[in-house]
């Protein structure tokens, strides 16, 4: 019966949402989006503040906002305040993780299977592998998908690699609060030096540079690499508060 | 027709958080329904014969037709956030079972 | 009828029996390993709206970390019950 009354509201949920997509002249049809209608286009212009006209890829000098991947630029240029609460959010959920599983811990849980010789070696060549995958699209945000948030969550993967292939390991823990608290802090002073210099909070101050070069669009690189670190720290957190356990 | 998968996904989420009473099919249930969302809100900034919003040097300029970024980076910080409860939900339930030694919401409370 | 539209029917039929079988999949495990196995098809479906960066997070983490965290979850519960 129970079951047959949620049943009963999901589908008139279900009816709700498929009658209001319905002509609705906000949420068009399946692929027949008109972006130059949007917000969006002023984005993809850089037309916020004033229109810089044409933008060619390896030319173009001097725009309100320098990535070459457009979800960057508003991510970490645009709406890089929202980011910064963001990753607040990241952070608090990471210290009630600790919070709940934390307290005294020294020793590894104990698994089931214990990875052998070729395993450990395997792995941790892998790591270095994966590791620097993780440095390098964090690092080519502004110009590759990717970014800030995956690359540091690769960083967090290599770290798990290496408690799964070695029941005995243990990552620095201390090391990685200070880069967590580092990266957090250099993000807020960025946005401060911004604040008291240019304006207003997160003003980007360095030279934009030439649209699709590795040295450009100003201090976003910088921005996304801290993200980067600051996500793969907490989430390495995470998964060592996981894996451990009080004891001896 | 990815659209009203999307749809349908986040009825089937809300319909397993309804009925399931463990705590991991709870938490499965969000992330199904959070899975269904993400792709219902980028669904929305689809746009037929677009290119995906990053300029390279085969489509150099701003006047092609791009994918809408604005839904993409708004999910893009909503994974994130998700991986953040989820791990928290997970923590609540580690702690639950240390101390009722069950994951099933009816057996609890008889300790 | 191209090649893309097939390739969307057949993960969206697949997401939805995925989804499907997470919630109602009797074992914990399986569950959890269905889950997985729908975060990987949900990549799928956001390259096909292209949406990269997405893609490239979802990736990483829905069916990478999520799925590591459950296991850890579920293991440690086991260890808890066996003695």
């Amino acid at each position: 019966m129970k079951n047959f009354l949620a049943f009963i509201t999901v589908l008139v949920l279900g009816y709700m949402i498929v009658v209001s997509l319905d002509n609705n002249e906000a949420f068009p049809a399946y692929g027949e989006a008109d972006v130059s209608s949007r917000v969006s286009q002023a984005f993809i212009d850089r037309s916020v503040t004033e229109d810089p006209g044409d933008i060619i890829f390896g030319q173009a000098t001097n725009l309100e906002s320098g990535p070459a991947n457009i979800v960057t630029a508003i991510v970490a240029d645009y709406r890089s305040f929202d980011t910064l609460g963001e990753v607040t959010v990241l952070f608090v959920s990471s210290l009630g993780v600790a919070l709940l599983l934390g307290g005294k811990k020294q020793k590894r849980l104990e698994l089931n299977f214990h990875p052998n010789f070729m395993l450990r070696v395997g792995s941790r060549a892998l790591f270095g592998i994966i590791l620097m995958t993780g440095v390098y699209i964090a690092i080519h945000g502004h110009l590759t998908p990717g970014g800030g948030f995956p690359g540091g969550a690769m960083i967090a993967s290599s770290m798990l690699l290496l408690y799964l292939a070695d029941d005995e390991f243990r990552a620095k823990i201390k090391g990685f609060k200070m880069l967590e608290s580092f990266a957090g802090t250099a993000y807020v002073l960025i946005g401060l030096t911004g604040l008291l210099l240019g304006g207003y909070f997160l003003e980007n101050l360095l030279d934009n540079g030439v649209i699709g070069d590795l040295f450009s669009a100003g201090i976003i690189p910088i921005v996304y690499v801290l993200i980067g670190l600051k996500v793969g720290s907490e989430i390495s957190g995470i998964i060592d508060n996981f894996l451990t356990e009080e004891g001896v | 027709m990815l659209q009203y998968a999307a749809i349908a996904m986040l009825m089937l989420g809300l319909y397993g958080l309804l009925t399931q009473r463990n705590i991991i099919k709870i938490i499965v249930s969000i992330n199904i329904l959070e899975i269904g969302l993400n792709l219902f809100i980028v669904s929305v900034g689809y746009v037929e014969g677009g290119i995906a919003p990053i300029l390279t040097s085969d489509f150099n300029n701003n006047g092609l037709v791009f994918v809408d970024p604005l839904p993409s980076a708004l999910v893009l910080t909503a994974i994130v956030i998700g991986v953040g409860t989820t791990a928290l939900g997970l923590a609540l339930a580690k702690n639950i079972y240390q101390k009722y030694g069950t994951f099933e919401i009816d057996e609890m409370g008889e300790e | 009828m191209d090649l893309v539209n097939i390739v969307e029917i057949i993960v969206s039929v697949l997401m939805l029996i995925l989804a499907f079988l997470a919630i109602n999949s009797k074992s914990l495990v399986k569950s959890v390993m269905f889950l997985s196995a729908l975060s990987m098809l949900a990549v799928v479906g956001f390259v096909l709206m292209k949406a990269p960066d997405v893609a490239v997070t979802e990736a990483v983490i829905g069916s990478g970390l999520v799925t590591s965290l459950f296991i850890f979850t579920l293991l440690a519960a086991r260890k808890v019950g066996n003695k």
